[in-house]
């Protein structure tokens, strides 16, 4: 299969006041034609900024400072606004968290979408409406030619999220990169947005990064997952593989908190403490101080390796009958 | 407001979907007060405009006025056989009709520099938020700068450097009062950049110019409507602080700051009218223009919102 995202050593880091920030640290994946690869972790460990590393959308004081991001073979980590302007919303396209904010309030559906077409193509009016509409279309959204006509704060979270979706998949983009599309909608109109967002990368060979904390959500969604902890990856590999049979403590530990319907009366497994000071990285591994599994190893950095089918970074690869004692 | 579904059906049908314009109007006609104010200011922008058909006299054809009809009292009548209801002035003009042709003049400069003003600020502002850096500390601390001074200063002195007429005095008032659109811009165009629909609109691809004129500014427009009906008025009665001052406008172009200034010689002998009727005329412009201002206020401020 064809790599269309190659990501490689990728560091963004944010220089402020009170520090040099690793946002991002390391980070290496690919996503192929077709593929919807998963990106998860806690808050703040850097997912969303490796996301908008490969839009080009970091600002000051953050910037790139090592690795590569190559799109369809172009390089991108050193590319200039003009090379990203015409890359966006058009070869690369992305979701946000929250559809209550990402469409402009005063100016109407149609007015946006079209707008994003005659941003990179010389077509007619009439047919950016019709590419439009057909759009709306695909992603469930019943009478596209009314919505089109409505102005955002008429339409449901739900209807807005299928609105940016399509939006998002209007010019055909090589890759979409959603952002938590799905965190801010109630479940059921999140299992929804899941199967339209499956259905159209499946249709269009769009390949995908699917930023989220939740694994129930990329479980029935992506084809690989890539488990991020301060700024770096620490477990990669297929999504069955992953999920069924964890190998980082971490991995172990975000499986076990996820609460399931048999587990009633029982307590919650949690992860001791709380996501490391960026600031102040803990020496050795980065998740040394809260893993139940740490031992005189950890106070070395572990390298990620092939472990077992899977890029791991752990010295004390976990089983899972070792899964929440 | 999000809430449609509550009044419409599962499908609202095309017909009943609202415009943003259309529900500030709704909410804008809900005051009585304000919609007085807006009627009135309506009124009064009529007769300005009408004032050539609707007045006996054009008082400052010279051939029309007759200096025997000098500072008549109100409701005498003129040696041409008509009634001056208002009086005359000094120069024997018919009141009502000085009014009305003064009333163009001072509209006229006050929206001129208005709107010239708004567009100057607005674009400098919009330039200041989106630049950011240098280039936005400079501006702002122009701004600073000029708004530290009373805006009557500033225009009290340009016009004391340009000389008199309807040109100089619009460019005076444009200058000294630019800085407050710039800032009100900046400040609520900061506020909108930050949000999600910009950075979207960045991931679209779509060009920094449109995003600044196309998505920053519409979102901006309603304190911008705010602050231009209250300056407006504040030009109207800057003018008249000019003109009453002898360095506005010249006796060739009445506004009712000039009015004013010819009566008050005549204030202290008791022809109280030829002052008086015009301060009206200019305290109901100015009072109804910021009636429909303050209620613009409250309805486009969410937060005022019942």
């Amino acid at each position: 299969m064809t790599k269309v995202l190659d990501v490689s050593g990728l560091k963004t880091h944010f220089f402020t006041r009170a520090g040099v920030v690793k946002a991002v640290d390391g980070v290496d994946f690919s996503v192929s034609k077709g593929e919807i690869m998963g990106l998860v972790g806690e808050s703040g460990s850097g997912k969303s900024i490796t996301g908008f590393s490969v839009l080009g959308l970091i600002d000051p004081p953050g910037r790139i400072v090592d690795g590569s991001i190559k799109f369809n073979g172009q390089e991108l980590a050193n590319a200039g606004e003009e090379q990203f302007q015409r890359l966006r919303g058009n070869r690369i396209s992305m979701i946000f968290q929250d559809p209550m904010m990402t469409l402009n309030p005063v100016l109407r559906v149609d007015t946006q979408m079209i707008e994003a077409i005659l941003a990179h193509e010389n077509v007619t009016r009439q047919a950016a409406w019709e590419r439009s509409r057909d759009a709306l279309g695909l992603v469930g959204i019943p009478s596209p030619e009314e919505r089109l006509r409505a102005y955002p704060h008429q339409l449901s979270g739900g209807m807005r999220q299928r609105v940016a979706i399509a939006t998002a998949f209007l010019n055909q983009p090589d890759l979409i990169i959603a952002d938590e599309p799905t965190t801010a909608l109630d479940v059921t109109i999140q299992a929804q947005i899941i199967y339209e967002a499956q259905q159209l990368t499946k249709r269009t060979g769009t390949a995908m990064v699917w930023i989220t904390h939740d694994l129930a959500v990329v479980a029935g969604l992506v084809d690989r997952i890539s488990v991020m902890y301060a700024g770096r990856i620490v477990e990669q590999g297929g999504i069955d593989d992953v999920i069924d049979r964890p190998r980082h403590p971490y991995t172990v530990g975000l499986l076990g908190s996820v609460p399931t319907a048999n587990r009633r009366g029982k307590r919650l497994f949690q992860i001791e403490g709380m996501t490391p000071n960026v600031l102040d990285m803990p020496k050795g591994c980065a998740f040394g101080p809260r893993c139940h599994a740490r031992t005189e190893a950890c106070r070395e950095e572990p390298a990620i390796e092939d472990v077992d089918g899977r890029r791991l970074r752990c010295f004390n690869p976990q089983r899972q009958a070792e899964v929440v004692s | 407001m999000t809430d449609m579904t509550a009044a419409t059906p599962a499908t609202p049908d095309a017909a009943k979907v609202e415009t943003p314009f259309q529900r500030f109007r709704s909410e804008f006609f809900e005051s009585r007060v304000a919609t007085f104010a807006l009627a009135t200011f309506g009124v009064i922008v009529l007769l300005a405009v009408l004032a050539p058909w609707i007045t006996p006299q054009n008082p400052y054809d010279l051939a029309q006025v007759d200096v025997m009809d000098g500072r008549l009292a109100p409701g005498s009548e003129a040696f041409a056989g008509y009634t001056m209801w208002l009086g005359s002035d000094g120069a024997g003009r018919d009141l009502y009709s000085a009014i009305l042709y003064g009333l163009r003049i001072s509209l006229a400069v006050g929206l001129a520099s208005g709107v010239i003003a708004l567009l100057v600020g607005t674009v400098i502002g919009l330039v200041a938020a989106y630049a950011g850096g240098r280039i936005e500390a400079i501006i702002m601390r122009i701004v600073d700068l000029q708004l530290s001074f009373p805006a009557s200063l500033v225009a009290l002195m340009l016009v004391a450097a340009l000389g008199k007429g309807v040109d100089k005095i619009i460019l005076a008032l444009v200058v000294a009062q630019w800085a407050y659109y710039a800032r009100t811009v900046r400040g609520t165009a900061l506020v909108e950049r930050g949000k999600e629909y910009v950075e979207a609109a960045q991931c679209l691809g779509i060009s920094k110019a449109r995003i600044v004129f196309r998505h920053i500014l519409p979102n901006c427009m309603a304190p911008l409507i705010v602050v231009g009906t209250v300056q407006t008025a504040s030009a109207i009665s800057l003018e008249a602080t000019l003109s009453f001052l002898g360095v506005g406008l010249p006796q060739t172009e009445p506004s009712l700051g000039v009015l004013i200034a010819n009566g008050f010689e005549y204030m202290l002998s008791g022809r109280y009218w030829i002052s008086v009727f015009p301060g009206l005329a200019l305290l109901f412009t100015v009072v109804s223009i910021n009636l429909v201002g303050d209620h613009l206020r409250d309805v486009l401020n969410p937060r005022m919102r019942k």
